[in-house]
């Protein structure tokens, strides 16, 4: 498929309704840059950048977390990944949601009472501070850029679907436009700005996925299996369509793709550093709780909805358009609201033009969100505690964090370029696979196994990474598949796009092997103090 | 280590020793806390992980069964992965009543003796 004929249909698609779509993407940023302004004055010292002053309330922070978790990849990632391979696009709902228990149960209260601001605040805590901080910062900062490779990739799709840019200059415009604002809202809003940002751009998604799905129920006057049925026959792939194997039942291989995924997801969450640090924006680990209880209830309702979005998209449009219009399905959603509203009629092209707006700005938000997690790492871990060795003031670190958000700004807009053809939920699973294997371990490792060690810190930080990562770079994703990074090169020789099923277990083996391995004896009383602080919540306020 | 310290507090607190914290984590009522957190959510962990990848490998090798329509176009495989969601949200809310009842309060007592201000 060529960017000639995605375009053709682009610009019948969307028209001469892009005034209205600019208009509307507009109103969302002035009003977020308002808020990021107003959030900037009330910023003053380094609690009030990394944890936007520890005063939000559980609801505030429920909503946050799920504008933070719903990304361009649960929006129109799953959509696409429905609308095209029907039930096996509904994995990735299901593992988003489940993977909100072991956070939960295991990782968000004791990260809450024993961290500061940084992943890397639980892992260095009873470990030698300068190796596992730069550890914690390098992962922290390569899962991010993962993360945001796959929005910068969303927000690419969008704007030759709506805006009908089709030059790589137009495009490379468009990221940087994005990438621009996402620097202006984490370096002047910090936490504070960029916490109301999520929950503004939370209560927009909820709401324009509520009316697609009220308004595609409606013309199956509410029966889902009449919904279903008609997905199945127009997908061509009869009942098919509903059954697990149409993208990953091929053979042994895509099969094992298919568990590498569902594990990644599963376990990917609880490791993922734009998540963690917003269990710190709340006052103590109850409301940490119950932010997650929040979150887990608001995704947990929009995921339901993807069956939806996803099916309907299947039910009203020909596999021929959507593809024609993204081959991994990525546009799915917004063609949906075009057709449901009318192709030719102005609700049509209002409700797409809602849609795609809110897409922005979800993709904004979460940009936001990821650059936030990378650049208070990099401050607050390498800055000020490898570099200045404990000694910069708050004032520094926070300088220092805004200094970092617009040098990531820049590599992701640089990278933003790379990645638009693969589906955008096959790319945030990498992130998820990277955090399980090279995050998870160390975080578990750290709060519950007395003898732990800086060396097992170490090994499972490094080996997950390299590991995941390594298999990435030698996957179909990067080489050797029409929908790859690289389609022309093939330097490919793993055979899954998903490395979780290999470097997960790696990661949980090199952290237990470095610490069977190490000399040195683990620090008891820094255990004492990490495990009494991280239950009872002593001296975390 | 200036970045070792505590969480900036709005009002001061006592801040434990190190050894108070070795010999609060040696005491009866911490050992308590500990084993009500862990006997709760470790097995509930691994039985969630479980039944989530039980679906994953029933989703990959058992399709016949995953297919099997239960009404209309309603398979075993759609209730299967809305069962996931349902049993999501109950443990969920499980977790938390446990939590509630047995470990805040016993987190609360040991947490206001060391600060002080009990």
């Amino acid at each position: 498929m060529s960017t000639a004929q995605h375009t053709v249909l682009a610009v019948n698609e969307a028209g001469e309704h892009r005034p209205l779509i600019i208009t509307l993407f507009a109103l969302f940023v002035l009003a977020t840059l308002g808020i990021t302004i107003w959030a900037g004055r009330q910023t003053k010292d380094a609690a009030d950048f990394y944890a936007g002053g520890r005063q939000f309330s559980a609801l505030q922070n429920g909503l946050a977390v799920s504008g933070d978790y719903m990304s361009a990849a649960s929006f129109l990632g799953i959509a696409g990944a429905i609308a095209i391979f029907g039930y096996d696009g509904f994995l990735y709902s299901i593992g988003f949601l489940v993977a909100w228990l072991v956070a939960l149960l295991l990782v968000a209260e004791p990260l809450r009472n024993s961290g500061r601001y940084t992943m890397g605040d639980v892992l260095a805590y009873r470990m030698r501070q300068r190796p596992v901080r730069t550890a914690a910062g390098t992962s922290t900062i390569v899962v991010s850029i993962f993360y945001l490779l796959a929005q910068m990739a969303g927000a690419g799709v969008l704007v030759s679907l709506l805006l009908g840019i089709t030059s790589d200059a137009g495009k490379v415009l468009i990221v940087a436009l994005v990438g621009v604002l996402m620097i202006v809202y984490v370096s002047i809003g910090g936490m504070k700005g960029t916490t109301w940002v999520q929950m503004v751009k939370a209560v927009l998604l909820i709401g324009g996925t509520i009316l697609i799905t009220f308004l595609v129920l409606l013309k199956f006057n509410f029966n889902v299996s009449d919904l279903l049925g008609q997905a199945a026959e127009n997908s061509g792939k009869g009942a098919a369509f509903l059954e697990p194997g149409l993208q990953y039942g091929a053979t042994g291989t895509t099969k094992l793709d298919f568990i590498s995924l569902g594990i990644a997801l599963v376990l990917g969450t609880a490791g993922l550093p734009h998540i963690l640090i917003r269990f710190y924006t709340v006052p103590n680990a109850k409301a940490a709780r119950k932010s997650v209880n929040w979150a887990i209830g608001i995704i947990g309702a929009f995921y339901l909805m993807t069956i939806a979005l996803g099916f309907g998209a299947a039910a009203l449009i020909s596999q021929d358009e959507i593809k024609a219009s993204n081959p991994s399905g990525n546009t799915a959603a917004p063609l949906l609201a075009l057709h449901i509203g009318g192709v030719d009629s102005a609700w049509g092209a209002i409700l797409l033009a809602t849609i795609s707006a809110v897409a922005f700005a979800t993709i904004l938000a979460v940009v936001a969100g990821l650059t936030l997690a990378s650049s208070s790492s990099f401050a607050h871990d390498i800055y000020a505690n490898v570099i200045r060795k404990g000694q910069a003031t708050g004032r520094e670190e926070v300088r220092a964090a805004r200094w970092a958000t617009v040098f990531i700004g820049v590599v992701s807009i640089g990278l933003g370029t790379l990645a638009r053809d693969l589906n955008v939920a096959g790319l945030v699973a990498l992130a998820f696979a990277v955090a399980a294997s090279a995050n998870l371990p160390t975080i578990l490792y750290s709060l519950f196994w007395k003898r732990f060690t800086t060396q097992g810190a170490l090994w499972s930080i490094y080996g997950g990474l390299v590991v995941a990562v390594g298999l990435v770079l030698f996957s179909p994703v990067v080489s050797g598949d029409p929908t790859a990074m690289f389609p022309d090169a093939d330097f490919a020789w793993f055979p899954l796009k998903n490395p979780g099923l290999i470097s997960i277990p790696f990661g949980f083996l090199m952290g237990w092997l470095g610490t069977l391995l190490s000399k040195e004896e683990p620090d008891a009383a820094k255990y004492a103090e990490l495990e009494v602080r991280s239950l009872t919540g002593t001296g975390a306020h | 280590m200036a970045t070792d310290a505590p969480p900036p507090s709005k009002e001061e607190h006592r801040l434990p020793s190190a050894e108070e914290f070795s010999e609060v984590q040696n005491s009866a009522d911490f050992g308590e806390l500990r084993r009500s957190f862990r006997s709760f959510a470790f097995p509930l962990t691994i039985a969630f992980v479980l039944w989530y990848l039980l679906y994953v490998l029933l989703s990959n090798y058992a399709g016949g069964f995953m297919g099997t329509r239960l009404f209309g176009n309603i398979n075993v495989a759609l209730v299967f992965g809305l069962a996931q969601f349902v049993t999501t949200f109950l443990i969920a809310w499980w977790y938390s009543r446990h939590a509630a009842a047995q470990l805040d309060p016993k987190a609360e007592a040991i947490k206001s003796r060391m600060e002080g201000d009990a």
